[in-house]
């Protein structure tokens, strides 16, 4: 009998990240790390007005201090930059990388520097003196709806970004029609109707790495290398080439170690292309190192969409009909992605249960604020925290349990693949099995008494249950403009290691680790025989990028595919050498031997080489052993979970306290268990970051009262309670893998479930709603009814 | 983010620190710990021509028993005056306070002396330096100066400090029936309202009480009112509910901002009186 396999298979086993090593150590390359001989250095000069003309931009000091390159204005900018692009199908608003007439946020830039060091551009920049016209400004989109008091673009109308989108049952696909019959029935038919509005507050993305651009056009070839902390440099590659009107071929774009994108990274940016059309224009290789003040009012912010829902049912709990109405505010402009995000919202309002009629509505209103775009969830976790607050609401009015409500309201396992009124296909669930294990795990019952021991001592404490569905593994084509697959290309070398490369480019995924799995498991090496390789167009031939928890789902898959396609052709050229079928060969242990004879087989070392000096070569043949592929799936993937939380208020000053958070996330197969919990422990600790202390806020003039971290609070580790995680197992249908996507899910559970648990332990004052977020202050008005 | 260009300089000792702050003629700044100056520089909220480093010089360093008092070296950081055995054992009310201060890196590099010079209305030791009753010791080219704390905070980021003088020290007579209590901020953790109170007590009776407040107002000040209702009265949490319960109320010109409005501040007053003066009695029976 043949001996068992020596190396352990991979997938599916807590393997540590193989990133870390080199990232905690210090020994990562960042963008801000990348130096180049005569390199020089951008600062850019930003309005500190929300809304004004600009009458004149003075520059003459700037430009003749000593070691100043350049300094230009917007309009000198816009004479060689493009404007910026729009990723999604609404008309948007001219959006110049640098202001030429009118500035509409705090942060916008007005004028840029070039000088000789990072210091000396700060300088220059701070002696530009700039003559606004003050406008006034809007910052509630509910007041900019009206028109008023401003307009912030000229054509758009009442401000309106996307005017009234319509969404649910009896809208037709062209959303010309729209028949509310059945929704107007479901609401008839009701014994209760309960109605809500819930503001999802705007976030700040604080990335631990800031964003930051190098630029470097190489005049005698004609090339451009540009080195930027996005999460997509395929995209990034082909805006750079076509705005400097250059070929794609012409155009290299790396994104080395990043330090956290959290959406934020995914959208184009203004520094980019003025750093990228400079360098081409100044034949200088240049850098811009966002600093963390710039971060706050430069890079997009998250969320801030006001929801007003209204869920009719019967007495007993089931949901006939529920009406959503949208209002984003989406700050002062159209960003790559900026009016697709709450779309998303609109397509996951269906959340987990089986509403038989939804009207839901969209309006994007413009604002004086930083422009929104994605943030990690973007647009499902404002979908989950409107249902979920709402159906706890609806619990309370019917004096049910909130799990028994939702039970009683789930889409059944048989019913999937499930069309949702929202036009979504979920692929696979059971949400009855992961709320009973949330409940089993977090011992409901046992929570209650505990929690209702803790009022009889006169302590405020409350407990809150979420469930949650998302839209993941972001695919097919025909949903995203950029092609919704994923590219790999998978090579044995010449000494029997394995290099692979893939499109999805990860900022704090792991995919060095979880793809190494995949391979080693399928060839049967050493983790340490594979290396893969990322973030760079000159190495990557092909990719889309990493977000919308795609990574995993799509470019696991395309790696899985092209490993498959070099693992057959090696077969091939191990049988020749072994003198056997390939049929019979089994990759083990780093050798191809024939299944029971393992003294038959060949290293690895042996079989490359013969691939590569291929003589004899065998019939039907070519050299060499690397394959790739591509894949689209034909759907997304719909990951789900409860979330359980308790919470206790302090009574007299406010402070809400987590005391336990309970998970339970199915991301389907999970290749790294160890990876999966640390995706979720970040997710969990942003969505409690929102829920708790998180809020981007401006005065009424629009100035950020929320610039710096002394103002804008980020949970730390020490501020969490031990998380307590548990994951059912149902796989996807959509791809080979099964795996659905996990990276965004922490944020949509925790966020409801525990605002649901402060109203909950503040319930003998009879209060019913809280907006995010728990600010102690707004508890404390609610426990002594602002007396003091 | 970025500061404007300005000179180094190390000085070797108090002596050297003062000559060399007054060669800069009013332009220079001296550099502790520098988690209050280079965040300001940072922002170009200060622009000072030249640093000079006190962090050094070893004088400055350390807490111990001088004359029946407990002396702290101004340049002595956070994280040592949170750890101290002497003041864990005498007054552990000081290495409470200095456990509260921002994280373990501002710990360990903030000082007790830039903390007091700099005077951020939020911060804590001022509130806990009042309770304790401490002098101020500074130095300058006209020799060396005490004052007390309670003379020592005057307004907003401003004290009794001269341009070219320097703190050398604070000392105070140990109190162990002292606690601070502090509502956080939670983006910064400075204090919203932090409350250092300290009580004597004879034959069950309060027969002395000092309560600091730091974070309502523009500046640390005592509360007088409720150290003159608790004096005579018996120790006792009765006492001291009452004595806290109108802290807030008499208080004037109370901060508000993004963070807690005046009502709110007001309320956390009284609420973080009266947990600091609990806090101070269970030390009594400690
Ligand atoms: C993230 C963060 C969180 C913080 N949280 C808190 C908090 O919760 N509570 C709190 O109280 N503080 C907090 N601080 C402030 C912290 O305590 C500072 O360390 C302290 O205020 C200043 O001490 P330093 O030694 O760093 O002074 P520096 O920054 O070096 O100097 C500050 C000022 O004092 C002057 N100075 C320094 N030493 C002397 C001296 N011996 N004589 C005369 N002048 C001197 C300097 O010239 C300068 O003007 C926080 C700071 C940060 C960065």
């Amino acid at each position: 009998m043949a001996a068992s396999p020596v190396l352990p298979k991979l997938v599916g086993q807590r393997v540590k990240r193989r990133e870390d090593p080199r990232l905690i150590q210090g020994l990562g390359t960042y963008v801000d790390d990348i130096k180049i001989v005569g390199m020089q250095h951008v600062a850019f000069k930003r309005s500190d007005l929300a809304h004004a003309r600009i009458l004149s931009v003075e520059t003459s000091e700037a430009a003749a201090m000593p070691g100043v390159e350049a300094v230009l204005t917007g309009a000198q900018i816009a004479e060689f930059v493009d404007p910026m692009p729009i990723g999604t199908p609404f008309p948007s608003p001219d959006h110049r990388a640098v202001a030429t007439d009118i500035v509409r946020y705090v942060g916008e830039p007005v004028a840029v520097v070039v000088a000789s060091d990072r210091y000396l551009a700060r300088d220059a920049a701070d002696t530009i003196v700039i003559d606004y016209e003050p406008l006034p400004a809007v910052v509630d989109p509910e007041r900019a709806m009206t028109g008023q008091p401003t307009q912030v673009h000229a054509d758009f109308e009442n401000n309106l970004a996307v005017a009234l989108v319509p969404g649910g049952t009896g809208v037709s696909a062209d959303l010309q029609t729209v028949d509310d019959s059945a929704v107007d029935a479901a609401f008839a038919a009701a014994d209760v109707v309960v109605s809500q509005r819930m503001h999802n507050q705007r976030l700040a993305p604080t990335a631990m790495e800031a964003r930051g651009v190098v630029a470097h056009y190489e005049r005698g070839k004609d090339t451009m290398t540009i080195w930027s902390s996005t999460q997509n440099p395929h995209i990034l590659r082909t805006f750079i080439a076509g705005m400097n009107g250059m070929g794609q071929d012409q155009v290299r774009a790396i994104a080395p170690e990043v330090g956290g994108g959290f959406g934020a990274k995914i959208n184009i940016y203004g520094e980019e292309y003025v750093v990228a059309g400079l360098s081409k224009k100044l034949g200088l290789p240049l850098k811009w190192a966002e600093d963390r003040s710039e971060a706050f009012l430069a890079t997009t912010h998250g969320r801030d969409i006001i929801g007003y829902i209204d869920l009719a049912a019967t007495r007993d709990g089931k949901v006939l009909g529920m009406k959503l109405r949208l209002v984003a505010d989406i700050g002062a402009y159209n960003m790559l992605l900026t009016a697709a995000i709450p779309t998303l919202t609109m397509m996951m309002a269906n959340a987990t249960y089986d509403i038989p009629a939804i009207r839901a509505t969209l309006t994007e209103v413009f604002t004086n604020k930083t422009p929104t775009d994605a943030y990690r969830g973007a647009g499902r976790p404002e979908a989950t925290y409107f249902v979920e607050r709402g159906m706890d609401i609806l619990a309370t009015e019917l004096g049910m349990d909130p799990a028994e409500l939702r039970r009683k309201n789930f889409i059944q396992p048989d019913q999937f693949p499930y069309a949702t009124q929202m036009g979504a296909v979920y692929d696979s669930g059971d949400y009855e099995k992961a709320l009973d294990l949330g409940l089993k795990n977090a011992d409901w019952d046992a929570m209650k008494q505990e929690r209702d021991a803790a009022r009889a001592e006169g302590r405020l404490v409350g407990m809150g249950l979420a469930m949650y569905v998302e839209v993941c593994g972001l695919g097919p084509s025909s949903s995203l403009p950029t092609g919704g697959w994923e590219h790999s290309q998978v090579t044995i070398e010449r000494d029997g290691r394995i290099s692979a490369t893939t499109g999805a480019s990860p900022h704090g995924q792991g995919n060095e680790t979880t793809f190494g799995q995949m391979l080693a498991d399928q060839f049967g090496v050493p983790l340490e025989h594979i290396t893969i390789h990322h973030g760079d167009t000159g190495v990557v031939k092909q990719g889309i990028g990493t977000f919308g928890s795609r990574s995993q789902a799509v470019g696991g898959t395309a790696l899985h595919l092209a490993g498959g396609k070099v693992k057959e052709k090696m077969a091939k050229f191990a049988a020749a050498l072994i003198e056997a079928h390939e049929d019979d060969l089994v990759f083990e242990d780093g050798r191809i031997s024939v299944k029971g004879v393992p003294d038959s087989g060949k290293t690895f070392a042996e079989v490359a080489g013969y691939a590569y000096v291929p003589v004899p070569l065998p019939e039907g043949l070519t050299p060499g052993l690397s394959e790739e592929a591509f894949f689209e799936p034909a759907n997304n993937t719909y990951p789900f979970g409860c979330h359980i939380s308790l919470v206790e208020v302090d009574r007299d000053t406010g402070e809400p306290t987590l005391l336990r958070l309970v998970a339970v996330d199915d991301a389907g197969n999970l290749i790294n268990p160890l990876i999966v919990e640390g995706q979720i422990h970040g997710g969990l600790a942003q969505g409690i970051g929102q829920a708790m202390i998180e809020e981007v806020a401006y005065s009424e003039d629009g100035q950020p009262l929320t610039a710096s971290f002394m103002d804008y609070a980020i949970p730390r580790a020490a501020d969490f309670p031990r998380f307590e995680l548990d994951n059912t197992v149902t796989p996807t249908p959509v791809n080979p893998l099964g795996a659905k996507g996990v990276g965004e899910a922490g944020t949509l559970g925790s966020t409801p479930c525990i605002v649901s648990a402060t109203v909950d332990a503040l319930s003998e004052f009879g209060v019913k709603h809280i907006d995010m977020m728990l600010r102690p202050e707004k508890l404390w008005q609610i426990i002594h009814g602002g007396q003091s | 983010m970025i500061p404007s260009a300005f000179e180094y300089e190390r000085a070797t000792s108090v002596d050297d620190a003062i000559a060399k702050l007054a060669a800069t003629g009013g332009t220079g700044k001296l550099i502790a710990g520098g988690h209050s100056l280079v965040p300001l520089m940072k922002l170009r909220l200060n622009e000072p021509t030249t640093l000079i480093d006190i962090a050094r010089i070893s004088a400055l360093v350390g807490i111990r028993e001088r004359d029946g008092l407990i002396e702290i070296g101004a340049g002595t950081v956070h994280h040592d005056v949170a750890t101290s055995a002497l003041l864990g054992a005498q007054c552990p009310v000081v290495s409470d306070t200095a456990a509260t201060i921002g994280d373990p890196q501002v710990r360990n590099r903030g000082t007790i002396g830039g903390s007091l010079a700099h005077a951020d209305p939020a911060a804590d030791y001022p509130a806990m330096l009042l309770a304790v009753d401490a002098q101020i010791h500074l130095q300058g080219a006209g020799g060396p100066r005490v004052v007390a704390a309670e003379d020592f905070f005057q307004d907003l980021f401003t004290v009794d400090l001269g341009p070219d003088e320097i703190i050398t020290a604070v000392r105070f007579a140990p109190v162990r029936a002292a606690a601070y209590a502090k509502l956080y901020q939670r983006a910064s953790r400075f204090a919203i309202v932090g409350v250092a109170a300290a009580l004597e007590v004879t034959d069950g009776a309060i027969s002395a009480a000092r309560v600091g407040l730091t974070g309502a107002l523009s500046s640390a000040v005592r509360l007088s009112g409720v150290e003159t209702a608790l004096v005579g009265q018996p120790a006792t949490a009765a006492t001291v509910a009452t004595a806290a319960t109108g802290a807030g109320a008499a208080l004037s010109d109370v901060s508000a901002d993004l963070h807690a409005s005046e009502a709110y501040r007001r309320a956390m007053v009284s609420v973080f009186t009266k947990r600091a003066l609990e806090g101070a009695l269970a030390r009594l029976s400690a």
